[in-house]
């Protein structure tokens, strides 16, 4: 089957196309986050934003320019005096731009990356307390390439007094990060906010912080502005309030909750890194995300990333797109874009078939039951990644009828120089977690036994396939097992 | 009378230029310094020194 499959990498390095690529319509939309689960509508804005949708992540690309160093609030999480190109967290930047550097670095990363879909603009401080680098380089990027989509995020203390000009420049998609819905939660999170020419602290700025998210949440819904909301969850200061924070942002119109783990290391010199305060484990995590089930809708996939990333989520291609390595004036062709979006249109039909023709060989049975399953992918939604090169793993849980992406377990690189060295392997051993396989393209001798021996089987029998199609098919082989265990001992 | 930015805290970020209601404040080598010449402390504009209240480093926008 490896040599039908087209290569969305190939395709995006050449330019070229594997094969026929005439483009069709979605497919079934029994995933989700397909088209099924939300209004048309919506679906056009969101199906190639891979912040926004959980299938587009596969596929497309996104790039932040750090066009926005000053801020108008302190966070306890945030420090951004520190800046390190080996770290991945927002707020981390390693090259300052003026918007004109800004347009000229979009321009060189879409002339080479077709993938590219989105460019937000999200820091390192934020946005709309840097309004005219912000608008100055949607004005420029928009002029050049009209088939980006604007995004921006923000603290939203400024946010009001901007929604009319976020119209203006057509930006589609605002994230505000709102971490509690109450001053008192708030105080804990925010020590200070510059607003209206004073610096203001305690409950105070929490107070008026929370008003101000609020009402640019509402502004934007009303101006038919997708918003995402993020919140950090901090264990002991709001995990507790991360219900209320979703239903009040839900009842606001908030069309996505991202809840992210806070990111704590002393060596981030932020207040929470300093004095102590942990981070949540993967578990914890996914504990809060399941409660918050049937909420605001969530997402799952972030990356964290930082506020110069560039490409798919989970992948930073920023530092081949440095100024001292890109061209003075690059040049764009749509066609090589029109290419990949179609092959795209193409593949992800055929990923919803290859979905549908599994679940249709599944046998369901009484003592079915829900398993993990970990994925190491690379892109394209398929099982393409060696073991090895992983950073991270996505998660997914397979009943026989779903496979439902549960989010992403970060994992340094178990091989690093061509050596597998077995003490990285503890962390990695800890991520997965409750996981009951791991899909790989390929994985080695070794790792692979020392995996099993902690109770972890890595599987690469489905290397280079479609991830739910594989996750259904490796179900239906366990339970079936299972089944004719049962028979055989009856 | 008037401020100074301790250039080895700065973290360039340049919230303090725009605050400034003096134009006081320019970037020089990746960091912000304050014009002496130009700097009021924002007497007869706001309460508190605009630099000093937006600052994301305590200690760095402070008295000459």
């Amino acid at each position: 089957m490896n040599q039908q499959v087209i290569s969305l990498d190939s395709v995006a390095r050449s330019g070229k196309a594997g094969g026929g690529c005439s483009s069709s319509g979605h497919g079934s939309c029994g995933s989700s986050e397909g088209p099924g689960d939300m209004p048309i509508e919506v679906w056009e804005k969101i199906k190639d934003h891979p912040c926004y949708s959980e299938e587009a992540h596969h596929y497309f690309a996104r790039m932040h320019v750090a066009v926005a160093p000053a801020c108008n609030i302190q966070c306890n999480y945030c420090n951004r005096k520190y800046d390190c190109s080996n770290e991945s967290r927002p707020g981390v930047v390693s090259e300052k731009l003026t918007p004109e550097q800004a347009a000229r670095k979009v321009i060189a990363v879409a002339s080479k990356v077709p993938q590219l879909s989105v460019l937000g603009i999200a820091g390192p401080g934020d946005a709309l307390a840097n309004p005219h680098k912000t608008f100055k380089t949607f004005e420029m990027v928009a002029k050049a390439l009209p088939h980006i989509k604007l995004c921006l995020s923000t603290n939203g203390l400024a946010l009001p007094d901007h929604v009319d000009t976020i119209k203006d420049f057509n930006v589609d998609h605002v994230t505000i990060t709102i971490s509690a819905v109450d001053p008192e939660v708030g105080q804990h999170i925010y020590p200070w906010i510059f607003y209206d020419h004073k610096r203001y602290t305690g409950i105070e700025a929490a107070t008026i912080l929370l008003e101000r998210q609020l009402k640019g949440l509402e502004m934007l819904v009303q101006a038919g502005i997708l918003v995402k909301v993020n919140s950090v969850l901090i264990p002991g200061i709001n995990d507790d309030h991360m219900e209320e924070v979703n239903r009040v942002v839900k009842s606001k119109g908030a069309f996505l909750h991202n809840v992210m783990p806070l990111i704590s290391d002393p060596a981030h010199g932020t207040h929470f890194g300093l004095t102590g305060q942990r981070g949540p484990t993967p578990m914890e995590l996914q504990a809060v995300q399941e409660k918050l089930e049937g909420g605001a809708k969530l997402m799952r996939h972030c990356r964290q990333c930082r506020a110069d990333a560039v490409g798919l989520l989970g992948e930073d291609l920023g530092a081949d797109f440095t100024l001292d390595k890109i061209e003075e004036e690059p040049v764009f062709d749509p066609a090589n874009r029109e290419m990949y979006v179609s092959v795209v249109e193409k593949d992800r039909a055929d990923r919803h078939a290859a979905e549908d023709a599994a679940r249709a060989k599944v046998v369901l049975s009484d003592g079915a039951k829900p398993l993990l399953v970990a994925v190491a992918t690379k892109g394209g939604g398929r099982i393409n990644q060696h073991f090895g090169h992983a950073k991270e793993f996505q998660l997914f849980e397979v009943d026989g009828r779903q496979v439902k992406f549960l989010g992403v377990r970060r994992a340094d690189n178990y091989c690093k120089g061509g050596y597998g060295e077995d003490e990285a392997l503890d962390p990695i051993i800890k991520a997965l977690d409750g996981v009951s396989a791991v899909l790989v393209a390929r994985i080695g001798d070794c790792p692979k036994q020392t995996l099993a021996e902690a109770g972890v089987t890595v599987i690469d029998d489905y290397a280079h396939e479609y991830i739910e199609a594989s996750a259904l098919a490796w179900w239906n082989r366990i339970m079936s097992s299972v089944n004719d265990a049962v028979m055989a001992s009856a | 009378m008037a401020y100074k930015i301790v250039a080895s805290q700065c973290t360039g970020c340049g919230a303090c230029e725009f605050e400034c209601p003096n134009k006081a404040i320019s970037e020089k080598g990746g960091v912000f310094v304050i014009n002496p010449d130009k700097c009021t402390e924002c007497k007869g504009h706001f309460d508190e020194a605009q630099c000093t209240a937006v600052c994301p480093v305590d200690g760095t926008c402070i008295p000459a």
